[in-house]
C-alpha cells in the first residue's frame, strides 16, 4: 500500500491523516508538497483538511492552482484512488475533479460537532464496498463551508450515475439538527464519475480510537485500504 | 489629540529624529511628568519623538507592570518540575519522558470591545506565538471570556464577534479550543475580558529563549510585513475606557491566521535545526519591545536599520516601525554563517526574511532610518528604571454571613433550578463551544465542558498498554467572590482550578494568571488587586501549584465604573494514562459520592451564591470560606480513587450547588436517581430554607464523584477520614426524586439549559 498525503500552505489535518493511515496499513505515508508536479505512483492520494491559502478568494480555490493538482489529475486519469476530506474536498471541487459547490453553512456558523452518516446505495468504489448500504457511521465534522450545493440538473445526474456515496441521517424522529450544515439532500459526500475520486466533509481521522468516543472513521479508512489492496 | 495622528503627516525621518520632544507629548503618550522627567535624567538628554515613543511603550502598565509589580512579586514561582517561570514569553514546567508544557495566558480585552473580531482573534494569535516562541508546538487553546448583560444588544454583537475571533484565528490555524469560560455581567456592560490561553509541547533540552546572546551575530526579522495597524496598542491598553472609546479602533490589531500557521510551521522547522540562538515574538509594542527585551536580557545592545524592516505601506516613519503592532512576527538571533539555510525555510513557507541589524556589546539600541539616527538609548533605563509604584490600597470585605431563613422565598427547588439553568452562566454553552475547532490534531479527548478539565493526549507517549500521557488544563475564577473578599476569591479561583484538575483524574501542576482588575489609582481597586495576589499566593504555595506564567490587565473601567475584580487561574495538570482521565457524566448504575459533603448537615453556605442571586436579586455578604487543608484532601483523594480505577465520573461543586452538579452529571446518558437526603430534610417542603441551602449553597472543597465499587470507595474514604454522603444510585428513569419533595426532570432541565444561549443570540428575542 503506498499512499501519499498531500500538504498546502494551511493544511492543518495532514498529521492526522497520517497518523490514521499509519494506524492501518503500518507504513507512513508520504508527504506530498503542493508545489510538487512530480509525483511517485501511488495506490491512495488523500487531500487533508485545513485552511490551504487561508480559505482566502473561495474556500479550496488558490490550492485548486497549485502544481500539484495536475499530477493529481494524471493519478485519477490512470485510475488512481483520491480521498478529499473536508478542505480536501473544497479542493476537489474547486479543482473541478468534483462537481458542484461547497457554499457556507446554512446558519453561516463554523460548526465542530459529531454527525451520523449513512452509506448510501451507490456506484461501484474503493471507499464503501465493503460497508453495509444504510450503515451509520458517527464522524465529526468541523467546518465553515460544508454546505454542499447542486442545481437540479446535476442533482438527478448524480443520482442516477449513483454518485452520492454518504448522507447525514437523522438518528431519532425528533432530531431536526442531523445535518450540520443544510446541505442538500443532507450530501455529506459525493463520487467521481468513475468511482475512484470521494470527496467528503466528515473528518474520518479524528475518529480513529475508543478515546475519540468511536471508531467508526477507522472503520471506514480501513475498509477503503482494504478495497484499494484487494 | 492622537499623537500618532499629528505624527502621520510628518513623514520626514529627519525632521522626527530630530525634534525634541516636550512634556505635553510625553503627557499624550501616557506618561506622568514624573516619569518623563526621569527619563530625561536617565538619558541625560531630552529624547527625540521616536525615543519618547519607545520610553511609552516600555513604560506603559501592559510592558512594565509598574502598578501591580511589587506584589506579584509575593506569587510563588518556584517548585522542581518548574524549568522557566514568569519573565518569558510563556512558563514552562517539566511533566517527564524528556517533555515540557509550555503555556500562557493572555489578556486581549480592550481591542476587542472595541473590535470583537480582530481583537479576540489577535489575542489567540499572540499566545499561540507566545508558546511556539519557546520551542513548543501549540496543541490546545483555552479562553476565559466575561461579558455585559445577557439582553444587551451592544452584549450579543459582542459575544458574536468574540466567538467568531477566537474560532476564526484558532480554527485556522488548526489547533484545537478546547474549553474555557464564559460569563457575563453588567460590570463588563462596558469592558469585556477576552483572556486566551495556549498550551503547548517541547522536548525540554530544546526550550528556545529571548536573551540576545554574541556581539556581531545577525538579528533576523520573520514573518509578515509591518503595517500601521495597532500603533500604540500597549498604550492604548493601559488606560481607561471612555464613550469615545471606538475612536480607537485603528489602534487595534489585524490577524491573519493563514500567516500564523506558515509562521509556525516554518519557526519549528528552523527550531529543527541549530542556526536559531534566541528569538521573541513582536507582541505589545511591537519591534520596540522585543528588540528592547532581547538587547537588556542578554545585557547587549542592538543596532537596527530600519530601512531593512519589510513594511506593507510606502513611507512608513521610524516611529510608525518601532511601535506597530502588526502581528505575526518574530525577531530572532541567528547563530552566524545559517542564514542561508534559515532563509531557505522562510522562502519555501513564503514569508519575509530580513536581516536588519546586529548584536552589539554597546548596551544602546541604535536605529538607523534613511540615513538619519532616529534613536540612540541606553538600554537600562528602559527596563530597570520603568517605575515601580507603590499604590495606597484598601482591602474591603464583605463580613456578613447569611443564613438560610435570611433567604425567605416562595420559590419551589424546582424553580429555582429553571432560574440557574436560564442564568447564561451556569447553561450550556454548546452554541459557543460549536463554533470552535475542538478535535483538530486528533488528540482531544474531553473538550468543552466533557470533563472538569480539558484533556488533550500528548502525542508520541503511545506505549503498547496505553494511550499514553495526557494534560489537563482548565481556567477558573468567581469574580463575585472576589468583589466579597478579594483573598478568599483569590485562593477560591486556585482551588477550584486545582479541584478541577483533579476532578479529571489529572494531577494539579503549575498556573498562568491573568489579572484582570479596574483602575489603580483607586484605593479598593489597588485592594482587590493586593487581595487576590496574596489568595492565590497562598493557595498556589499550600497546593504546590506555582505561577509560571502570566498578564496584568488593568484600567478595565468605562467612565469610572470599575469591572468585577477577575484574576483568572488557567492551571494545567498532568495524567500518566490519559484512558484513566474522568468525564463529568455519570454512567447507569453508578453510586454518586458528595466528597466533602458532611453527612450530618447543619447549614449550606448561601451567601454570594447564585441562588441568593436568584431569591434576593443580587448577591452579597462574604463569600464560602476556603479551608486549604480540606481542598488539598479532596484533590489527593479523588487522585488516589481514580488510580486504584475507582471511578467513573467525577464533576466539582461550584456556581449553583449540589443540585446544580447533579443535574449536569445526569444530562448526557438521560439518567434519573432517588436522592438520599439528610435525615434533618427528610420531611421539609420544597420551598425550606434549609433545604434549599442543603441543595444550592456554595460551599467549597466537595466533588461528586461516580463509582460501580462503593465499598471499596468508602473504605478508603474512611481510613482516610474524608468527609462524604451517599446520594444514591443511578437509574435510567431520568427522574431526579427529592423523596417525596419533588422530581425533576433530568431531560427538561436539560433541553432549558441548552436553548438558554440559542435564544439568547437569537434576532427573534
Amino acid at each position: 500500500m503506498r499512499s501519499g498525503v498531500v500538504i498546502f500552505p494551511g493544511s492543518n489535518c495532514d498529521r492526522d491523516m497520517i497518523v490514521a493511515i499509519r494506524q492501518i496499513t503500518g507504513k507512513t505515508p508520504i508527504k506530498i508538497w503542493h508545489k510538487e508536479n512530480n509525483i511517485p505512483s501511488l495506490d491512495l492520494i488523500v487531500i487533508p483538511g485545513g485552511f490551504t491559502f487561508g480559505d482566502y478568494l473561495r474556500c479550496g480555490a488558490l490550492a485548486a492552482r497549485s502544481p500539484v493538482i495536475g499530477s493529481i489529475k494524471n493519478h485519477i486519469s490512470r485510475g488512481g484512488t483520491v480521498l478529499g476530506v473536508c478542505n480536501g474536498f473544497q479542493i476537489l471541487i474547486e479543482a473541478k475533479i468534483l462537481p458542484g459547490s461547497l457554499i457556507r453553512n446554512k446558519k453561516l456558523l463554523f460548526t465542530c460537532r459529531e454527525t451520523t452518516i449513512e452509506v448510501q446505495s451507490c456506484m461501484k468504489n474503493p471507499f464503501l464496498s465493503g460497508l453495509k448500504i444504510g450503515e451509520c457511521l458517527k464522524i465529526p465534522v468541523a467546518h465553515n463551508e460544508g454546505n454542499y450545493f447542486a442545481p437540479k440538473d446535476l442533482l438527478k445526474q448524480l443520482k442516477e450515475e449513483g454518485r452520492i456515496a454518504l448522507k447525514y441521517s437523522r438518528q431519532k424522529d425528533y432530531e431536526n439538527n442531523y445535518n450540520p450544515n443544510g446541505s442538500i439532500e443532507d450530501i455529506a459526500g459525493i463520487l467521481s464519475n468513475n468511482g475512484r475520486v470521494l470527496g467528503m466533509m466528515p473528518h474520518p481521522e479524528r475518529a480513529i480510537n475508543h478515546l475519540h468516543g468511536g471508531t467508526d472513521g477507522l472503520k471506514l479508512l480501513s475498509n477503503c485500504i482494504e478495497q484499494i489492496i484487494g | 489629540m492622537e499623537p500618532r495622528s499629528q505624527l502621520l503627516k510628518i513623514n520626514n525621518n529627519e525632521y522626527l529624529a530630530q525634534q525634541k520632544s516636550k512634556i505635553e507629548d510625553a503627557l499624550e503618550m501616557g506618561l506622568t511628568k514624573d516619569e518623563y522627567n526621569l527619563i530625561c535624567k536617565k538619558i541625560d538628554k531630552i529624547p527625540n519623538m521616536i525615543e519618547l515613543g519607545i520610553f511609552s511603550a516600555m513604560f506603559s502598565e501592559h510592558c512594565s507592570y509598574k502598578s501591580s509589580k511589587k506584589w506579584l512579586k509575593i506569587l510563588p514561582t518556584e517548585a522542581s518540575h518548574v524549568i522557566q517561570g514568569p519573565g518569558e514569553n510563556a512558563g514552562v514546567i517539566d511533566i517527564g519522558e524528556n517533555l515540557a508544557a509550555v503555556f500562557k495566558i493572555e489578556s486581549h480585552n480592550h481591542p476587542s470591545f472595541i473590535e470583537p473580531y480582530q481583537g479576540s482573534a489577535t489575542g489567540v494569535g499572540g499566545i499561540l506565538r507566545d508558546v511556539f516562541t519557546m520551542g513548543a508546538r501549540p496543541i490546545a487553546i483555552m479562553n476565559a471570556l466575561r461579558f455585559g448583560t445577557a439582553d444587551l444588544p451592544l452584549t450579543k454583537h459582542l459575544v458574536s464577534g468574540v466567538v467568531k475571533g477566537i474560532g476564526g484565528y484558532g480554527n485556522c490555524i488548526g489547533i484545537p479550543t478546547v474549553g474555557g469560560e464564559t460569563n457575563f455581567d453588567k460590570s463588563y456592560n462596558g469592558n469585556i475580558l477576552v483572556n486566551a490561553m495556549a498550551v503547548g509541547l517541547a522536548k525540554k533540552d530544546r526550550i528556545f529563549y529571548s536573551a540576545a546572546t554574541g556581539a556581531g551575530n545577525p538579528v533576523i526579522y520573520v514573518g509578515a510585513k509591518t503595517g500601521r495597524d495597532g500603533i500604540h496598542g500597549a498604550t492604548m491598553a493601559s488606560a481607561a475606557f471612555t464613550e469615545n472609546s471606538t475612536e480607537k479602533r485603528p489602534t487595534v490589531q489585524v490577524g491573519d491566521p493563514f500567516i500564523g500557521k506558515l509562521l509556525l510551521e516554518a519557526c519549528l522547522e528552523l527550531m529543527n535545526t541549530d542556526a536559531v540562538l534566541s528569538i521573541q515574538d513582536m507582541g505589545a509594542a511591537g519591534l520596540t519591545s522585543s528588540s528592547v527585551e532581547m538587547a537588556s536580557k542578554g545585557s547587549l545592545g542592538m543596532n537596527l536599520n530600519l530601512d531593512l524592516v519589510p513594511t506593507r505601506e510606502d513611507k512608513m516613519t521610524s516611529y510608525e516601525i518601532m511601535l506597530s503592532e502588526s502581528q505575526e512576527r518574530m525577531l530572532m538571533i541567528l547563530k552566524p554563517g545559517s542564514e542561508e539555510t534559515a532563509k531557505s525555510i522562510f522562502d519555501k513557507w513564503d514569508l519575509d526574511f530580513a536581516i536588519i541589524g546586529e548584536v552589539t556589546n554597546t548596551g544602546r539600541l541604535i536605529l538607523t532610518k534613511d540615513g538619519f539616527e532616529a534613536c540612540n538609548l541606553p538600554l537600562e533605563p528602559l527596563v530597570e528604571d520603568a517605575p515601580e509604584y507603590n499604590k495606597p490600597y484598601e482591602i474591603k470585605t464583605d463580613k456578613k454571613v447569611f443564613k438560610p431563613s435570611d433567604l425567605k422565598t416562595s420559590l419551589t427547588i424546582i424553580d429555582i433550578l429553571k432560574e440557574i439553568f436560564k442564568n447564561p452562566n451556569i447553561a450550556s454553552k454548546k452554541w459557543i463551544w460549536e463554533q470552535y475547532d475542538s478535535s483538530v490534531m486528533g488528540d482531544t479527548i474531553f473538550a468543552n465542558g466533557d470533563s472538569d478539565a480539558s484533556i488533550v493526549k500528548i502525542h508520541g507517549t503511545e506505549k503498547k498498554e496505553s494511550y499514553g500521557k495526557g494534560l489537563a488544563i482548565t481556567t477558573d475564577c468567581t469574580p463575585r467572590y472576589v468583589k466579597s473578599n478579594p483573598i478568599i476569591g483569590g485562593m477560591q479561583a486556585v482551588c477550584e482550578a486545582a479541584r478541577n484538575i483533579a476532578s479529571s483524574g489529572a494531577k494539579p501542576l503549575a498556573i498562568t494568571n491573568n489579572l484582570n482588575f479596574g483602575n489603580p489609582d483607586k484605593k479598593n481597586v489597588m485592594g482587590e488587586i493586593v487581595g487576590s495576589i496574596k489568595g492565590i499566593s497562598e493557595a498556589a504555595s499550600f497546593l504546590s501549584t506555582p505561577i509560571v506564567s502570566g498578564n496584568v490587565s488593568l484600567y478595565n473601567e468605562t467612565n469610572g465604573k470599575s469591572i468585577l475584580p477577575t484574576p483568572v487561574i488557567g492551571m494545567v495538570g498532568a495524567i500518566e494514562e490519559v484512558e484513566n482521565s474522568l468525564e463529568i457524566s455519570a454512567k447507569l448504575d453508578n453510586v454518586l459520592i458528595a466528597l466533602g459533603q458532611s453527612h450530618n448537615f447543619e447549614v449550606g453556605w448561601v451567601g454570594c451564591s447564585i441562588y441568593q442571586e436568584i431569591v434576593n436579586k443580587k448577591y452579597d455578604g462574604a463569600p464560602p470560606p476556603i479551608n486549604l487543608e480540606d481542598e488539598k484532601k479532596v484533590i489527593e483523594i479523588l487522585l488516589e480513587l481514580n488510580e486504584q480505577k475507582l471511578l467513573t465520573a467525577a464533576h466539582d461543586i461550584s456556581d449553583g450547588g449540589l443540585l446544580t452538579t447533579l443535574c449536569e452529571m445526569l444530562f448526557k446518558y438521560n439518567l434519573g436517581l432517588d436522592i438520599n437526603l439528610p435525615s434533618n430534610l427528610i420531611n421539609c417542603d420544597s420551598n425550606d430554607p434549609l433545604l434549599q441551602s442543603w441543595c444550592f449553597g456554595e460551599d467549597q472543597a466537595r466533588v461528586i464523584i461516580a463509582t460501580k465499587d462503593i465499598k471499596k470507595v468508602q473504605l478508603i474514604l474512611k481510613e482516610n477520614s474524608v468527609d462524604f454522603f451517599i446520594l444514591g444510585k443511578t437509574n435510567s428513569t431520568s427522574n431526579l426524586n427529592l423523596k417525596d419533595i419533588t422530581t425533576i426532570s433530568i431531560n427538561d432541565i436539560k433541553k432549558l439549559s441548552e436553548k438558554t444561549i440559542p435564544s439568547m443570540m437569537s434576532m427573534e428575542q
